[in-house]
């Protein structure tokens, strides 16, 4: 299928986003595609206040399923939290079960005064009441397939959207479902 | 035959002993436990990874630290913590081991946190639990072989100061013999690929062949320490001073405590270690466990990062 070039809805969430920040305003990136997108956004937007990223791994409900994935980054969160209005980035918005980990590691940090969701694509299927305030794009990816951002470093630190298909344990008992 | 720790897909199932476990498991770990780390410096020092789990404290033998930090760690992860004192308990009444695991599989235990006098103690109930795949042991120490998570936690505040395991000599001081905390380091080194590994003590004090570890054996302790990265120093235990090992305590520390003396004959940058609890004024001195170079007390707070990724990566499995 054809997929819509990252930069141009990175641009477009830029736009989106400017006149909603504030000076107060801290922006948080979930591992890794969110947090690439974060950077870039933080940059773009000049915020003061410096990012954050988060690893939601230890915050997932699926760890009976799926196991503890192999390299789990340590959070940063260099801000205080506390009454402060939040933006989470995410590369791409699914299930929201990511979402609802995130937030909850956000509030053992603090109690946010808001938090925005910002996702470079929606692609739909959602099994929480979970949406995004702004979206650089809606697409209907088939359900087997995976849809994350990848960053060319060689060539400049580019976003590209790329689509694969489900990876599977070989474990198949614990694999299932996820 | 199939490594005792690991589930048909060759991922930690228990955790027994260093010995034999594969580097890259060692290796996650690690890792993981550096994301706990910044945790425990958090405003909530919590994360929810093991809630609802029930994690036992099984302590056939006293000990008060290893048994907090598992505490902690396991109350970090959110699981619910419930310590057994066996002394206290059914064992007393003639409850035998494999019994009281029985019992408290039926309460839906998910981990064990095996402390046993007797080496082996912790695979027998491994073993017995074969049948429930959701049931993970973890050896806090049985008899004189293996003390894994102090093990772990050691190559972690090695890799922490020293970072690259494969430059490093590191000297291991005092009482091997008895020691399941240097077992374990040894083996834990020499799979990460650490050229040097020393032991330093008196014939008495190291176990026969302890060269066939993969270690240089040394009995002059001067000699020992030249060119170190890193000492670990072991506690010496009072109760072993009575017998024909040792002449005095006096004795034992001028020959291998630890002084400045001795230590200005590492490396100038070299780290003191020690798993505690130590007998100052017997294998180390009180100006080098309190001086600059000592990260002994790091070593506990790793100690509770560390099992809470061993905890964290078990129930994942």
């Amino acid at each position: 299928m054809q997929l819509p070039d990252a930069e141009q809805l990175c641009t477009s969430l830029v736009s989106q986003l400017r006149a909603q920040v504030t000076p107060d305003t801290a922006i948080v990136g979930i591992v890794t595609g969110g947090a690439w997108l974060a950077e870039r956004l933080h940059r773009e937007l000049g915020l003061t206040t410096p990012m954050g990223t988060l690893d939601v791994s230890f915050y997932r409900d699926d760890l009976g399923r799926s196991g503890l994935k192999k390299q789990v980054l340590p959070s940063q969160v260099p801000f205080e939290v506390e009454g402060r209005p939040l933006l989470l980035v995410d590369d791409v918005l699914y299930t929201g079960r990511t979402i609802r980990a995130a937030m909850n590691e956000l509030f053992d940090y603090g109690r946010p005064a808001r938090i925005d969701l910002a996702v470079l694509v929606d692609r739909g299927g959602r099994e929480l009441p979970i949406a995004a305030q702004f979206c650089g794009a809606r697409l209907d990816v088939p359900a087997g397939k995976i849809l994350v951002l990848e960053r060319d470093d060689a060539a400049g630190g580019g976003l590209v959207l790329q689509l694969s298909a489900q990876r599977r344990k070989p474990s198949a008992a614990k694999g299932a479902g996820k | 035959m199939r490594n005792p720790q690991l589930n048909a897909h060759g991922e930690l199932q228990h955790l027994l002993t260093i010995e034999g476990l594969p580097r890259e498991v060692i290796v996650h770990i690690l890792d993981t436990a550096g994301s706990f780390v910044g945790i425990t410096e958090r405003d909530v020092k919590k994360v929810p990874i093991l809630r609802g789990k029930s994690v036992f404290n099984l302590f056939f033998e006293n000990s008060t630290r290893t048994r907090t930090t598992f505490e902690i760690a396991a109350k970090r992860l959110s699981a619910d913590v419930i310590n057994l004192n066996i002394n206290t308990s059914s064992a007393a009444k003639g409850e035998s081991l494999l019994d009281t695991i029985d019992n408290l599989s039926a309460m839906h235990a998910d981990m064990f946190v095996v402390r046993h006098a007797s080496s082996g103690a912790p695979h027998l109930i491994a073993r017995h639990v074969e049948g429930h795949p959701h049931l993970h042991v973890v050896n806090a120490g049985d008899g004189r072989h293996a003390h894994p998570t102090q093990g772990l936690l050691d190559l972690y505040t090695l890799r922490h100061y020293k970072q690259d395991f494969t430059r490093l000599s590191v000297a291991v001081v005092g009482d091997v013999l008895h020691s399941r905390v240097a077992r374990s380091l040894i083996h834990g080194l020499t799979t990460m690929g650490t050229p040097d590994v020393r032991v330093v003590g008196p014939k008495t004090l190291l176990p026969e062949g302890v060269e066939k570890l993969g270690v240089r054996v040394f009995h002059d302790m001067n000699e020992g320490m030249k060119g170190c990265d890193a000492i670990v120093m072991l506690r010496l235990q009072n109760e072993r001073m009575k017998g024909p090992l040792l002449p005095s305590a006096q004795e034992f520390f001028k020959s291998y405590g630890l002084t400045a003396e001795k230590l200005a004959l590492a490396k100038p940058d070299a780290i003191v270690m020690h798993p505690g609890p130590m007998n100052r004024g017997v294998e180390i001195d009180s100006a080098v466990a309190d001086g600059p170079r000592s990260v002994i007390l790091p070593q506990v707070t790793f100690g509770i990062a560390v099992r809470m990724a061993v905890m964290a990566i078990l129930a994942g499995n």
